[in-house]
């Protein structure tokens, strides 16, 4: 066996290094143009009493969590159990973004509903969705067309984003959270903003 | 049901799969004939089991069975049938599925057509094809199962990825992966020849045909792909040096070199070690590829699937695949010596020249795709390598590829004389210089970038032709048309694949140099100037689809008062993701494309209205075509089908002689 034929396993063993390192980094922590940015204004009609409206102004001096969810997004039916249990244990004040609710869904066609029949429609079908599951948000807000959804650039459902005492964007968790991120990631986060505080 | 009875067909394919890796491998290394002869059944038993676990799972996708997770995460009860049908694989698991689906197609395709090889050998190319396919199946029964049930199904699926409902999507993935896959058989025959130390003209001859297949199939793949990001990213582009590009582009640069590599050793019995390196190399990148986009290591708008663990298994799969590979190399590759010593001027040295310049871009790129895994492994901080890295490593490398890829063909195997050639060819680099500087002047574009660009693609034609006329000049006797019929299908495909590369040039040359582009703010009636033609903005109307609703804008192109085209883009908002995504809308035209794509809408009900002036972008993808028909006539040619008639009884084969 001459060295020289060896030259490419060897190269090709330390290529695996890296790969085997890489794949312990986290491509998803690439930062999301919105982090450490103020987090979009809005002021959308509550869930529980549609006729007030929430700005998140009403959370500054709290560290809180904002989470898009709706109750045709298969994959927050998956989270929804850690949210109610995070929400048990008091640790964080969790704000749902009720997102697209009846326009969202595909089941429906919503085209040419007229407004109030859509909100109507929304609200009927998300108390209802957190009655039969669990309600782990201090309080949901409407977003029935999606607008607030798209200035905080989500793009699927669920997404959750971590915010500070002065209302910036700290962290983004696209996809359903897991326990193992709440445990991992989101809770060390959260103790550490408000510490910072 | 149908998911369980497709899940277990899968299990099926593995056993089959193990069967075909091992029985063959040890009848090979006993000579036992029926355990040789195991190999065939096997393959073509695993192919079916795929294929029809794939119909399983197409089955429920077209059915929207929401209980199955794939299908609920990427289907939808209102999604058209065909992106029903492409979303199968418009996924991680489903991806993985044709993966081995194209696999089991290319092996079976070895053994329908590849009835001459010794007995021996064939098994040992099973046998390792069936490694390969066992070590994919069982990444997806362990990690990736796409027929995993969600209990309670959903009420509705979440669609497929709106990106990937498009026509180019169809035939994008399918493409890509047989030439991905393909290059797999030569590595199945290099390492069969590591094994029995056998390296001679027939196994180059072997292989040949089927690494032009796949090259085809890759070429082509890579250019959908890039005609896909084209109109749908809606921002004119069509290569962005993407870490999934380049994915695909690394194994293409280098099986480029193989093909090449086969060449001189079929022909001349040199280059066995490279050769087989080339060959191992080909298709290990193409399984790095499948890494890169699979594991997520890199982050790419491809990467839809990132989960570590099921990283760790593809590159547990890989080090075994590839490191028992180099390893049997390293071992066996000393004894390769020989072959066919050739001069410095002679086809040889071109073609070696060019095979590790392609090697070193190769290597380049995939430097520079991993370069921030790299940093960021080492704690150096988080960078990103963009194009900028690319093109100044890219165009210095390949211009002299482009070079000598014309020198070749014009000199002799072994050795030559470099002043008849340089006197021959003389003429024709003068006459290319000058008219990519002029040509550049002409265009009020004199940058040096242009002057390259179009002198090397002036050299690929005009030396082209040089070439065929060449060919055709009486040397033998004959008619012109008598002589023209004698060329064999191999040498035009070599001579339709360089032509292309020098149409290939003129586009990228062209487009990168006059494009033009406007972003205009609009109101309805309004009217602007771009690029030598009026635009008029007609307004927006509603325009919804069957899962998305649409904004779609009207407007009218025209020149001197003369209209040339009404163009419709759109910006659509997909329900079931909430996605909103932009359609181009283009007027394709021999020499250049008019790109419109709408943007936001303001708050005062203006709209932003983006404007692409792209000349000669049809060329780049003629030059693919080229490419890939060139391809194809030279895997068509005769001598590989008379090789296969040799081999029939010895009757047919007195005859055929």
């Amino acid at each position: 066996m001459k060295a020289k034929f060896l030259v490419p396993l060897f190269l090709f063993l330390v290529l695996v290094g890296f790969l085997a390192f890489g794949l312990g980094l986290n491509p998803r922590e690439v930062p999301s143009p919105l982090i450490d940015k103020p987090a979009p204004a809005f002021s959308l009609a509550r869930l529980d009493q549609p006729e007030q409206r929430f700005s998140i102004d009403e959370m500054r001096g709290q560290v809180w969590l904002l989470n898009v969810w709706a109750s045709w997004c298969v994959a927050c039916r998956q989270e929804h159990p850690v949210l109610v249990d995070l929400a048990r244990r008091n640790l964080v004040p969790i704000v749902g973004l009720n997102y697209k609710e009846v326009r969202g869904d595909g089941a429906i066609d919503a085209r040419g509903m007229a407004l109030e029949v859509e909100t109507a429609q929304a609200i009927s079908r998300a108390r209802g969705w957190l009655k039969a599951h669990g309600d782990p948000y201090q309080l949901s807000v409407l977003d029935i067309d999606g607008r607030v959804g798209i200035d905080f650039g989500v793009y699927g459902v669920p997404e959750t984003f971590l915010i500070d005492r002065d209302g910036r964007i700290r962290y983004k968790h696209i996809g359903p959270v897991t326990p193992d991120n709440l445990q991992k990631v989101l809770l060390p986060k959260i103790e550490e903003l408000k510490r910072a505080g | 049901m149908i998911p369980e009875l497709g899940h277990f067909a899968l299990v099926l394919a593995f056993v089959l799969a193990l069967v075909q890796a091992v029985v063959p491998l040890v009848g090979a290394a006993r000579n036992n004939q029926s355990m040789m002869a195991v190999a065939r059944p096997a393959a073509q038993g695993q192919f079916l089991f795929i294929v029809f676990a794939y119909g399983c799972l197409t089955w429920a996708f077209i059915t929207s069975d929401f209980s199955v997770q794939l299908a609920a995460t990427n289907s939808h009860s209102e999604t058209p049938l065909m992106y029903k049908i492409t979303g199968v694989w418009g996924n991680h698991e489903g991806s993985l599925l044709l993966w081995a689906m194209s696999l089991s197609l290319w092996t079976v395709a070895v053994t329908v057509f590849s009835r001459n090889l010794p007995d021996a050998f064939m098994a040992r190319v099973i046998g390792v094809l069936g490694f390969v396919s066992l070590g994919f199946i069982a990444f997806m029964l362990v990690t990736s199962n796409p027929f995993d049930r969600l209990l309670p199904g959903a009420p509705q699926g979440r669609d497929l990825n709106p990106l990937l409902q498009d026509p180019g999507m169809i035939i994008h993935p399918p493409l890509l992966y047989m030439g991905y896959v393909g290059f797999s058989v030569a590595f199945a025959f290099a390492i069969a020849a590591l094994l029995t130390g056998r390296f001679d003209a027939a196994w180059a001859r072997w292989s040949r045909p089927w690494t032009t297949v796949a090259w085809v199939f890759l070429t082509a793949g890579i250019a959908v792909g890039s005609g896909w990001a084209y109109y749908e990213l809606g921002w004119g582009g069509w290569w962005f040096w993407d870490p999934v590009e380049n994915a695909s582009f690394i194994p293409w640069l280098v099986g480029t070199a193989l093909m090449h590599s086969l060449a001189v050793t079929e022909k001349r019995g040199a280059f066995r070690s490279w050769t087989v390196l080339l060959a191992i190399s080909a298709f290990s990148l193409s399984l790095l590829g499948t890494f890169l986009v699979r594991s997520g290591v890199i982050t790419s708008v491809h990467a839809f699937a990132t989960d570590p663990a099921r990283g760790m298994f593809i590159l547990a799969l890989l080090v075994i695949v590839i490191g028992v590979s180099l390893l049997l190399y390293a071992w066996r590759a000393p004894k390769l010596t020989g072959g066919g010593s050739f001069g410095l001027v002679s086809r040889d040295t071109t073609l070696l020249g060019n095979n590790v310049l392609l090697a070193v871009v190769a290597a380049s790129v995939l430097l520079g795709t991993l370069y921030p895994l790299f940093l960021d492994a080492l704690n150096l901080g988080k960078i990103s390598v963009g194009p900028p890295y690319f093109e100044a490593v890219f165009v210095p490398l390949m211009t002299p590829v482009v070079v000598l890829m014309m020198f070749g063909p014009f000199l002799r195997w072994k050795n030559d004389e470099m002043g008849a050639v340089v006197r021959r060819l003389a003429p024709a680099a003068v006459v290319s210089v000058l008219t990519g500087v002029g040509v550049a002047f002409a265009i009020g574009n004199p940058t040096w970038r242009t002057m390259l660009g179009i002198s090397l693609a002036a050299w690929v034609v005009l030396t082209s032709f040089q070439l065929l006329a060449a060919r055709l000049k009486d040397r033998h006797g004959g008619t012109t048309s008598s002589r023209l019929s004698t060329i064999p299908a191999a040498w035009w495909g070599m001579w339709l694949a360089h032509f292309g590369v020098g149409i290939f040039i003129i586009g990228v040359t062209l487009v990168g140099s006059i494009e033009s582009n406007l972003d205009l703010r609009m109101k309805e009636g309004q009217q602007a100037d771009f690029a030598g033609y009026t635009v008029k903005f007609r307004g927006v109307v509603e325009a919804d689809g069957p899962n998305y609703d649409a904004m779609r804008a009207t407007i009218d192109l025209s020149r001197d008062g003369r209209a040339i085209a009404t163009l419709q883009p759109e910006k659509r908002v997909y329900r079931a993701m909430g996605m909103p995504m932009t359609e181009a809308a283009l007027d394709i035209g021999v020499f250049r494309d008019v790109y419109v794509s709408l943007g936001e809408q303001l708050p005062e009900g203006d709209w932003i209205v983006s404007l692409h002036y792209k000349p000669f972008i049809s060329w780049i993808w003629a030059g693919c075509i080229f490419m890939v028909l060139g391809g194809i006539l030279a895997a068509a040619d005769r001598r590989y089908r008379r090789l296969a008639e040799r081999s029939a009884p010895a009757g047919a084969a007195a005859h055929a002689a």
